[in-house]
């Protein structure tokens, strides 16, 4: 296991009201890592994810990036989450907003680039994943693996030290699916440090350094995805694996 | 016919203190409305009790009342101001909970994903809201403020009541002078016909501009 931990959640919970969303979550992930968190829908698999820039409160336990705990709302919680990029499952890019200028404008607005810094920038970025050529549409022009190719190229163009991907080609056609994977992998390969929330067990056996199992809540295998393919050690996950990987 | 032309000065005057009261009523209910309605959104508790407070009470108060209430009211604690200037607080604070409403509606129309991502980005609050989630919501509140303003136009009438110089006041002087009253009552109709038309063809203009579907 890597040396240098980026991203820690000590004890973790979360309620939705009386549902125990989160139980005693502990996970580290250290730089340069890519931990795979896969695990069947309702077990709180995204809402890990979306606590680690706090999109999601928690109630009790403590998340430290970078040996900083997660600050309160306000101006160092914005700092931080510049920090941590994130893609979601359904992209999110910015509707009224052309391709070039959703990559930009948190570069501008943000970062304080100038304008043409930013766009020479977002270019760059947009030819990464493929898509210099859509720069000028907006998203709704687009099909939805390009737009996710959009939102990865607009997460990036904030340097940030971890991406967090929720379910990122779960809205996807399946002829989509392995563009977006692949601009992923071209990330993995590249050393950053990635939590990926995914039902790609394709992604995770190549891919990932860790493969977090989670089930109602908990955490119940945090192991390497060989040893977890192939020998899981509880039957939930046995259970979980005989299911998908069956068809 | 010969009501408006022997009249026409005390009609234009009515007509541009209905006008000016609309214009100064609706800017301040427009910033106030936005204020509010960012309070209602924001991530901090006690803007959004305010906010809650605010619409809460103003909606809920009738329009006559608020006008006593402001100008017999607030001189009592030394605040003395002209007549339509308290007009102007009390139409303007009265409407603005109702433009706060409807911009409230737009933001809920956005997507909480436009929202989301653009905090992800490190976005503040307020940049999420000025450059996200207000653009997007701008084409869904154009009607509804525009009938927001429609209403205030004609709201503004009460402010006669209280000596304030405006169209369907005008009545009382026309009238002590013996003309017909159905007759100044069309014209006084007119009057506010124009201000409120020109208000309808200013949003549908905003809306064919801005209202376009994505």
């Amino acid at each position: 296991m890597a040396v240098d931990p980026l991203i820690e959640l000590r004890n973790v919970n979360k309620y939705y009201g009386e549902l125990h969303v989160l139980r005693d979550i502990d996970l580290t992930v250290g730089k340069g890592e890519v931990v795979v968190v896969i695990g069947p829908s309702g077990s709180g698999k995204s809402t890990l994810c979306r606590t680690i820039n706090r999109l999601e409160t928690v109630q009790s336990g403590t998340i430290t990036l970078d040996g900083q705990p997660l600050p309160e709302e306000g101006r160092a919680l914005a700092r931080l989450r510049a920090e941590v990029g994130m893609v979601f499952q359904s992209f999110n890019l910015f509707a009224h907003k052309t391709v070039l200028q959703n990559v930009s404008l948190a570069q501008v607005k943000v970062r304080r680039r100038r304008q043409d810094d930013a766009d020479r920038r977002s270019r760059e970025l947009l030819d990464r994943v493929g898509l210099l050529d859509q720069a000028a549409k907006f998203p709704a022009q687009l099909s939805g693996g390009q737009q996710q190719r959009v939102a990865i190229a607009r997460a990036l163009a904030m340097e940030p030290k971890a991406m967090l991907f929720d379910e990122p080609t779960s809205a996807l056609d399946p002829e989509m699916i392995n563009e977006v994977l692949e601009v992923m992998r071209k990330l993995a390969r590249d050393g950053m440090t990635m939590i990926v929330v995914t039902h790609e067990m394709g992604f995770a056996r190549a891919s990932a350094n860790r493969v977090v199992f989670m089930a109602d809540g908990r955490i119940v295998e945090d192991r390497s995805p060989e040893q977890f393919f192939t020998n899981p050690n509880s039957d939930r996950a046995k259970d979980f694996l005989s299911k998908i990987l069956k068809h | 016919m010969n009501v408006l032309t022997d009249n026409f000065h005390t009609y234009a005057e009515g007509f541009l203190g209905t006008l000016e009261l609309t214009l100064y009523a609706s800017l301040l209910a427009l910033a106030l409305g936005f204020v509010m309605a960012s309070f209602r959104v924001a991530p901090v508790r006690s803007l959004r009790v305010f906010g809650t407070a605010w619409v809460t009470v103003l909606r809920n108060t009738p329009l006559t009342l608020l006008f006593f209430a402001v100008l017999l009211g607030l001189p009592r604690f030394g605040l003395v101001l002209p007549f339509d200037v308290f007009a102007v607080l009390a139409l303007g604070c009265y409407t603005s909970a109702f433009i706060c409403e409807a911009l409230r509606a737009g933001i809920n129309t956005v997507p909480t994903g436009q929202g989301e991502a653009a905090r992800s980005l490190g976005m503040s609050f307020g940049q999420t809201l000025s450059l996200v989630v207000l653009p997007q919501a701008f084409k869904s509140v154009i009607p509804p403020v525009g009938s927001t303003l429609i209403a205030l136009a004609k709201n503004s009438a009460i402010a006669g009541a209280f000596s304030v110089t405006e169209l369907l006041g005008t009545y009382k002087t026309i009238n002590e002078l013996g003309y017909n009253i159905v007759w100044t009552f069309v014209w006084i109709a007119v009057g506010y016909l124009i201000i409120t038309l020109a208000i309808s063809a200013l949003f549908n203009l905003l809306e064919r501009k801005y209202g376009v579907a994505r």
